[in-house]
C-alpha cells in the first residue's frame, strides 16, 4: 500500500479506528485537538461512538464505564487534561479493564503553553494515578511509529486488562510524515471478553470494582497486579538503537527528542566521534536490561529530554555510577536541536576524560 | 541527500500550504519527508512558518536551526531568516514585499516579484506557488511535475477554479529562477 502524508494527531485517530476502537470520549485541548476532531467526523461514519465530554474528568469516567463492558474505548488529551484524569486512571487500573489514552504533551507546569514538552514523564510513567501500578507507556518518535503503536495498543490493553498510554508531544501531533496505514481489524475478535459486564440475563452476575474494604482482599489484588506488571516487564519491552555497535558514547532520548538525537549522532559521526543512540519505545516497562548491557561497553552517557531530567532518573538507576551521565534538558516548549546536542556531547567527553585521568583518546574537533 | 526548507510569511500568504505541496510531492516521489508548522498562539496577519525536510534516508530532526533553503514571503520573515540560512544555502525572497538589499554574501539569493507575477495571473493569493516554483526552478529539488500533481490533488475545493492559474504560477516561478539565475541551478546541486 502506498504511503500517504498524515498529520500525527489525525494519523493516531485513523490508526485507532483501524485497530478496532468502538468508543471515543474526549475534551478538546491543544496540541491534540485534531485527534478529537477527526474522531468526531469518522466515528459516526463507521457507526461507532464519539462523545465530547464536558471535561476530562467526565471523559475518563465515560471511558472507565465503557471499558467495563469489554468495548475497545479510548480518550486523548494533553498534559493538563491528563492531570485531571489521574483519579479515573487509578480506578481503571484497580478494576483491571482495558483502556487506551493518548497524551500529546505540552509545556507545563500549570496551564503552561501549547508548545512541545516531555514534562509528563513522571506523571505518566511513574504515577498515572494513585496506588501501586504502572501503565504501559508507548513513546513513538515518528508518525509511522505512532500509527504502529496505536495499532497494537488495544491488543495490549485487552491482553493484560490494563491501561496503555501513548505518550507523544506537540511536535508529533502537529507534524506530517508519509505513513502506511494498516488494515482494519477487530479487538478480541470483535467479541466482549469473558469478564465483561454485558447484562447478567441467564448467568450469574459479574462485579467490576476498585473498592476493597478488606485489607487482606486489597492486598491480594495488589499482589495480583504486581504479578501482572512483572509479566508485562518480561514480555513487552520495546526500544530502538542507532549505531551502538561500536559506540563509545551513548545518547539516551525518547520520542521527538529521540529522532532529533538521531541527527546529532549522524553529525557527530562525521567528526569521528563514536556516538550511538538508545531510544526507549516503552517508557514503562523501561528497557533496563538492554540499556544495562550497553553501559558495559560505553564510556559515558548523555540524556536529552524536553524536561528537567525525568527519564534521567531511570537512566541513572540503570547506570549506577559506572560511567559519567550528562544531561541536556530544555523546558517551556523549547526543542533541543542537533546543534544543541553536539556541544553537550563534547561536555560529556570532557567529563569522561577528567574521570579517566585523560587516558582516553582526545575528542576530535 | 537531505535538504531542509523553511517557508515563512504573513498568515494568509499560504506558506503552510506551499510547504505541504513540497511535502506531498516528496512523498509521492518516494522520498522521506517531514512537514512541521510553527503552531504557537498565532494571529491572523501575524507571521507563520513551516519547516520541510526532504531526504533519501529516514529523517532524524524535523526541525533545523540553519536551513539549506529559506523561502521568505515578507519583510519580517526575511529579517528573521536571512541570517539563519546555512552558508552556501539559498534564500528565495518575495521582491514585491522585500525592498531592502540582501546582507549575506555567502548564500545564493533569488529575488522574485511574486506578488506582481501572481496578480498578473489573476490573484495575489498565487504568490506562494510562484515562490515554490522559484525554489524548484533554482534547485531541482523535485520535478516540477510532481509539485503540479500535488497541486491537482490537494488544492482545496474552494480554490478548485484556480487550479490552472496555480499551475501557471508554478511554471512562471520556475521559469523566472531558471532564466535569471542559471548559475544558481548549477551551484545548488541537490
Amino acid at each position: 500500500m502506498a504511503k500517504t502524508l498524515w498529520k500525527g494527531n489525525e494519523a493516531l485517530a485513523e490508526a485507532a479506528l483501524r485497530a478496532g476502537v468502538k468508543a471515543f470520549f474526549g475534551y478538546p485541548i491543544t496540541p491534540q485537538t485534531e485527534l478529537l476532531e477527526y474522531m468526531a467526523r469518522r466515528m459516526p461514519e463507521l457507526g461507532r461512538v464519539f462523545l465530547q465530554a464536558e471535561s476530562e474528568l467526565a471523559a475518563i469516567n465515560m471511558l472507565y464505564g465503557t471499558a467495563c463492558t469489554g468495548t475497545p474505548a479510548m480518550t486523548s488529551s494533553s498534559s493538563p487534561g491528563i492531570s485531571l484524569m489521574q483519579e479515573g486512571l487509578s480506578y481503571i487500573a484497580a478494576s483491571e479493564v482495558p483502556a487506551v489514552i493518548v497524551d500529546i504533551m505540552r509545556g507545563g507546569p500549570g496551564l503552561g503553553n501549547i508548545q512541545p514538552s516531555q514534562g509528563d514523564y513522571f506523571q505518566v510513567v511513574k504515577s498515572a494515578g494513585h496506588g501501586d501500578y504502572h501503565a504501559i507507556v508507548l513513546a513513538p518518535a515518528t508518525v509511522q511509529e505512532a500509527v504502529d503503536l496505536m495499532y497494537i495498543s488495544f491488543d495490549l490493553a485487552f491482553k493484560y486488562r490494563h491501561i496503555v498510554i501513548i505518550l507523544g508531544d506537540g511536535t508529533l501531533g502537529q507534524m506530517m510524515e508519509p505513513v502506511e496505514m494498516p488494515p482494519f481489524k477487530e479487538v478480541n475478535g470483535g467479541e466482549p471478553p469473558a469478564w465483561a459486564l454485558t447484562g447478567a440475563a441467564g448467568r450469574p452476575h459479574r462485579v467490576i470494582t476498585s473498592l476493597y474494604l478488606s485489607a487482606e482482599r486489597l492486598e491480594a489484588l495488589n499482589l495480583h497486579l504486581q504479578e501482572k506488571l512483572a509479566r508485562i516487564k518480561e514480555n513487552e519491552v520495546r526500544y530502538d538503537t542507532t549505531m551502538v555497535e561500536d559506540a563509545e558514547y551513548l545518547i539516551v532520548a525518547f520520542g521527538t527528542v529521540g529522532r532529533i538525537a538521531q541527527s546529532a549522532v549522524r553529525q557527530a559521526r562525521t567528526t569521528g566521534l563514536k556516538v550511538g543512540l538508545f531510544r526507549p519505545i516503552t517508557l514503562w516497562p523501561f528497557p533496563e536490561r538492554e540499556l544495562d548491557a550497553l553501559i558495559e561497553r560505553v564510556q559515558g552517557v548523555l540524556v536529552v529530554e524536553m524536561n528537567a531530567g525525568q527519564m534521567l532518573e531511570d537512566v541513572q538507576r540503570v547506570v549506577k555510577d559506572r560511567v559519567p551521565v550528562h544531561f541536556l534538558g530544555r523546558m517551556g516548549g523549547i526543542i533541543p536541536l542537533p546543534d544543541d546536542i553536539l556541544p553537550a556531547l563534547h561536555t560529556l567527553c570532557g567529563l569522561v576524560r577528567s574521570r579517566n585521568g585523560h587516558r582516553v583518546r582526545p575528542v576530535p574537533a | 541527500m537531505e535538504k531542509s526548507v523553511i517557508f515563512a510569511g504573513f498568515g494568509g500568504q499560504g506558506v503552510l500550504f506551499a510547504g505541504q505541496l513540497l511535502a506531498y510531492a516528496a512523498a509521492e516521489e518516494g522520498l522521506y519527508v517531514t512537514w512541521i508548522p510553527s503552531y504557537g498562539p498565532e494571529m491572523r496577519g501575524g507571521t507563520a512558518n513551516c519547516t520541510v525536510v526532504v531526504g533519501d534516508e529516514p529523517i532524524g530532526s524535523p526541525l533545523v536551526r540553519n536551513p539549506d533553503i529559506v523561502v521568505a514571503m515578507n519583510l519580517p520573515s526575511a529579517d528573521k531568516y536571512e541570517p539563519l540560512v546555512r552558508r552556501g544555502g539559498l534564500l528565495v525572497l518575495n521582491g514585491s514585499l522585500v525592498k531592502r538589499p540582501v546582507q549575506r554574501h555567502d548564500i545564493d539569493v533569488i529575488v522574485i516579484p511574486a506578488n506582481d507575477i501572481a496578480e498578473s495571473l489573476g490573484s495575489v493569493k498565487l504568490a506562494n506557488v510562484v515562490m515554490l516554483g522559484a525554489l524548484i526552478g533554482a534547485t531541482g529539488l523535485l520535478p516540477l511535475s510532481a509539485i503540479a500533481r500535488a497541486l491537482a490533488e490537494h488544492l482545496p475545493e474552494r480554490h478548485r477554479h484556480l487550479l490552472a492559474a496555480n499551475e501557471e504560477a508554478l511554471r512562471q516561478g520556475a521559469d523566472f529562477a531558471m532564466r535569471m539565475w542559471p548559475e544558481v541551478v548549477a551551484a545548488v546541486s541537490v
